[in-house]
């Protein structure tokens, strides 16, 4: 608590300073201080930064919720672009207020929210989320058998590519996607290897032309997402989900389970964010809400905002219900 | 020739030179071939040193606010640099874009007239109509942050070493060790002392950027005329008065290049930080990465290249604008290998600070038209909207976006066939070599190397390194990047040898070369991954590629300048006795030119080793990519951060191997033609 206070001192000495030097220090010049609350948040006209992980789901969300910061309530929004690990580190830090989308994380809400006491859970997205391991659908139909993990490896062959070696590929994604492969491979014996593509982009890239190009590949990847409407995919069955069967990340040798994605917010944000917090509270849609946004978002060239403005036109009935009397 | 003797130290009678090495060479074929297979270290994620550093990362993230050494020191740390980039985006952000634009541009006319006034004033635009402005200030706020503390550490630093003899011989390996070190290696460290965001990136970039700054002062201190400096000492001066009435004022020219070197690295770095969530154009480019869409990036890098060129030129004109003499006698170390974008500069400067007579002093036009260029600007904060108009802005995303399907669909066959070849012809069997080879085989022909080309001692530090790097259990990984650097360095070397014959042999095609090997060393390193990525996707190849670009230009020159160092008198003998043109390149201008071109291999290695662990972010594997992963995830922190240590280890090792050239004696001392 010590350093909090003095952190506070200092924070607050220096900004005084500020403001009588050049007489413009702004509320939102504090990204990086440890402590203090500048009273940013707190009033119209304040600063929410939303973190924005790498996929363009979350995005859609992050970009409906930050149209209707700004031009709802009048707050100012940043998208700083840090992936989900470190977001929750941003938590402490000041750099984040909002993750809008989260993927389960037991172990860091452990962390963040009962040991430091520095976020809070803002409920649900409305949205279910799902990952898996998906091949593309003319390789289910020329080899039936192939969507039981079982018979994987005698497909390896199949999945093998330069980057692979002899092995099969698994293809994956942004490296701080959650992830089970490496555990999964191992605890199941596949003769697989998880080539990292490094982007969300990539998986879609190839799972599209696995599918035109009736190229085999078996990579991650999750619902709700666009791509599903667009490629005909089918998912690789796993060991079934139990409950409990993911607890030792080490140990894992089941499918992931069904998801309920939800908010997660600083707790400073929760304490002083006012209106801000309540819509981002409030937040709530479903899986085709996003996919339509996230579609216009990737295929029709529209750029985050514009997508956002299309659908809260589009959806007056649904997000009046979000925004806080 | 210490190396040569070393090996051949028992000199045998009639045994050709060549038998040696091809003997190693059959040795060490046959002991693979037996031993294939055994001794291998495979990579295990979960080894014990790996957990051991992600707990101990836990344990600090949970005392962070009680323990006493972040409580009464780190935590200070983070709050003074925290406020010091507070006070410097507060004030950019105060200016706005008018103002900021105004006094940027008042600034470089002081530093340089009216031409760099007005490249200051487009510059500055420039980030507004890319659309980036509030990333670009951010980035200028963090970068002015780490120079200003780079300088304010570096420059007393460097003043001692340049006084006392025995603190430079301290400080230099250490700086040595400082410059080959890739960005990559400095931000776990930094995220465990001083967590994430803007501070910890602005000490990252910091510590970075620190090495020129000490060097080149302590370089302008060393080379003060010791008659000035005997002269204030008989009148009387007191030590203090000798270091700032005789020593600064006289080193003054040469210390704008260390800011400007400082400057360079800082931008470089700058951008990497965004790992630890730094905040600027870092996010631009990352968020460009993920997405794997080139036309987000694009504009990021374009900034950042423009941010570089106006500091470049501000600064230079600045360090022109000194007595260009003093500082030219020896500047063996100051440009050493590792400095990347900024290695060219020193150089340059002395180029054509010799060419220009210094200017006169600012004249009353010059302070008048800053005055005012910097009045209207402040003038306009009111008037002007605070934000950049968006109508302003250019976009081109989908533009770019489109260009990059293009070539990619179109060159697709072309860029594939290279991409494959490549991987299967020299990266995968070499990468099957040295992963399925027995770790003692591989040490020991890296010392049997090391020793040959370097020398006794160089050789058992990269023994050392070498063992290091298996202890920590990253030998797989490390064998992996080595692979990947030495494929790169293998093309970096053909190519950077035929152009730079080309430029030594042909004064033409030389001067049409030079700006563009200058251009290129400006850039920040990240910037050549976006060609690389809209060719090849993410591969080790875009890795490659990008780390070849990047390793070229500084190449190139060395090599062009080694062969135009070959003395008239010897070419004009070789000539007369009849060899041809190829005879005298291949018997005369290369063996010649040999040391010049080791320190291109150094360069090359170094620089290349730099860039494929950047290349972590777009496919490359291995150790940078395990940097990547620790910063992604929380369980693999340990993993990072060991493979930022093994990164450097590697690149200490690869130095040292190719080090010898670079001791001997330095090309750079020689007279710029």
């Amino acid at each position: 608590m010590k350093i909090r206070l003095l952190a506070g001192l200092l924070t607050a000495g220096l900004t005084l300073g500020l403001a009588t030097a050049c007489g413009g220090a702004t509320v939102e010049t504090s990204p990086s201080s440890t402590a203090a609350p500048q009273g940013g948040a707190s009033s119209a006209g304040g600063t929410v930064k939303i973190a924005i992980n790498p996929w363009v789901g979350y995005e859609a969300s992050a970009n409906v919720v930050a149209y209707l910061l700004k031009n709802e309530l009048g707050y100012t929004v940043e998208l700083p672009e840090i992936k989900e690990q470190l977001a929750w580190e941003g938590f402490e830090t000041g750099d984040v207020d909002v993750i809008i989308e989260n993927w389960g994380h037991p172990d860091l809400k452990k962390q963040f929210i009962e040991e430091k006491k520095v976020a809070v859970e803002a409920g649900s997205t409305g949205n279910k989320g799902v990952i898996g391991w998906y091949i593309p659908k003319w390789m289910a139909d020329k080899y039936p058998d192939i969507t039981d993990y079982k018979n994987l490896n005698k497909y390896a062959e199949l999945f093998k590519t330069s980057e692979s070696g002899d092995k099969g590929q698994l293809l994956f994604g942004d490296p701080s996607y959650v992830s089970n492969e490496e555990a999964l491979i191992k605890n199941l014996k596949l003769n697989y290897k998880v080539v990292v593509g490094g982007s969300e982009a990539a998986l879609i890239k190839g799972a599209q032309q696995a599918q035109t190009q009736q190229k085999p590949l078996l990579f991650y990847f999750w619902d709700p997402h666009w791509l599903f409407s667009k490629t005909d995919l089918v998912r690789v069955n796993l060991p079934a989900y139990t409950e409990g069967c993911d607890a030792d990340p080490k140990k894992v040798a089941c499918d992931y389970p069904e998801m309920d994605l939800d908010k997660i917010v600083s707790k400073k944000f929760a304490d002083t964010g006012g209106k801000a917090y309540e819509l981002v509270k409030n937040f709530t849609w479903t899986n085709e809400d996003q996919n339509a946004v996230a579609d216009d978002m990737t295929n029709n060239g529209m750029t985050g905002e514009q997508a956002a403005k299309k659908w809260v036109e589009a959806n007056t009935a649904k997000w009046q219900a979000w925004i806080p009397k | 020739m210490s190396s040569t003797t070393a090996v051949s130290a028992p000199p045998r009678v009639k045994v050709p030179r060549w038998v040696a090495p091809v003997g190693a060479v059959v040795l060490f074929a046959a002991a693979y071939l037996a031993f294939r297979g055994t001794g291998t270290l495979p990579h295990d994620k979960e080894a014990p040193q790996f957990l051991a550093v992600t707990e101990l990362r836990e344990w600090i993230d949970d005392h962070r606010n009680d323990n006493p050494l972040f409580l009464y020191f780190l935590n200070y740390i983070r709050l003074f640099v925290g406020g010091l980039y507070d006070l410097f985006q507060t004030t950019l952000y105060a200016l706005g874009w008018p103002g900021l634009t105004g006094v940027m541009g008042a600034l470089a006319w002081l530093a340089g007239g009216w031409r760099i006034a007005l490249l200051a004033v487009s510059g500055v635009s420039a980030f507004g109509f890319l659309g980036l402005w509030q990333s670009s200030v951010d980035t200028l706020a963090l970068v002015a942050a780490a120079v200003l503390l780079s300088l304010a550490i570096g420059i007393p630093i460097g003043v001692w070493a340049g006084l006392s003899a025995r603190a430079r011989r301290a400080i230099t390996p250490v700086l040595d060790v400082m410059q080959i070190m890739p960005t990559f290696a400095y931000l776990a460290p930094l995220a465990l002392f001083f967590h994430i965001g803007a501070p910890a990136g602005a000490i990252a970039t910091m510590i970075y950027s620190i090495p020129p700054a000490i060097r080149i002062t302590a370089l302008a201190i060393s080379e003060v005329s010791p008659t000035a400096v005997e002269a204030s000492a008989s009148l009387g001066a007191t030590r203090r008065q000798t270091l700032f009435k005789v020593y600064l004022p006289l080193a003054r020219s040469t210390m704008a290049l260390a800011v400007n070197q400082t400057i360079m690295m800082a931008l470089s770095m700058v951008v990497i930080a965004n790992l630890i969530s730094a905040p600027g154009l870092g996010g631009d480019i990352i968020r460009g990465l993920s997405r794997a869409q080139v036309g987000i990036m694009l504009p990021a890098g374009v900034a950042i290249v423009v941010m570089a060129v106006v500091l470049d030129r501000m600064m230079m004109s600045v360090a022109q604008r000194g007595s260009a003499v003093g500082w030219r006698s020896g500047g063996s170390g100051a440009t050493r290998a590792g400095e990347g974008g900024g290695a060219g500069a020193t150089e340059r400067a002395s180029r054509s600070a010799a060419m220009n007579r210094p200017h006169a002093k600012l004249s009353r036009i010059d302070l008048v038209a800053a005055g005012v260029l910097a009045a209207v600007g402040l003038a306009l904060i009111p008037v002007l909207p605070r934000v950049w108009p968006e109508s302003w802005t250019i976009n081109v995303v989908a533009e770019v976006n489109d260009a990059v399907r293009w070539a990619e669909t179109t060159w697709y066959p072309v860029t594939t066939f290279i991409k494959d070849l490549v991987t299967a012809s020299l990266l995968n069997p070499l990468e099957t070599l040295l992963t399925s080879a027995p770790w003692w085989l591989v040490t020991l022909a890296v010392l049997a190397v090391a020793w040959r080309v370097s020398g006794v001692r160089p050789a058992l530090i990269a023994l050392g390194c070498l063992l290091a790097i298996a202890l920590l259990g990253t030998w797989e990984h490390a064998m992996q990047t080595m692979t990947t650097v030495a494929v790169a360095v293998l093309v970096t070397l053909v190519i950077g040898l035929l152009l730079g014959v080309a430029a030594a042999r042909s004064p033409r095609y030389s001067a049409v070369q030079r700006p563009l090997l200058d251009a290129a060393q400006t850039m920040p390193a990240f910037v050549y991954l976006l060609p690389a990525l809209a060719l090849f996707e993410t591969t080790r190849f875009t890795a490659i590629f990008a780390s070849i670009i990047y390793a070229v230009p500084p190449v190139v020159r060395l090599v062009e300048d080694g062969i135009k160092a070959v003395p008239a008198t010897v070419v004009e003998a070789a000539s007369s006795a009849g060899s041809t043109r190829g005879q005298l390149l291949w018997k005369v201008q290369l063996p010649m030119a040999r040391q010049a071109i080791l320190l291109a291999a150094n360069q090359g290695i170094v620089m290349t080793l730099a860039m494929v662990v950047v290349g972590g972010l777009v496919g490359a594997g291995a150790l940078g990519y395990d940097v990547v992963l620790g910063f992604s995830q929380r369980t693999d922190f340990g993993l990072g951060f060991v493979a930022g240590i093994a990164t450097v280890l590697l690149g200490v090792m690869l130095d040292r191997i190719t080090q010898g050239a670079d001791r001997r004696s330095s090309p750079r001392k020689r007279k710029s033609p």
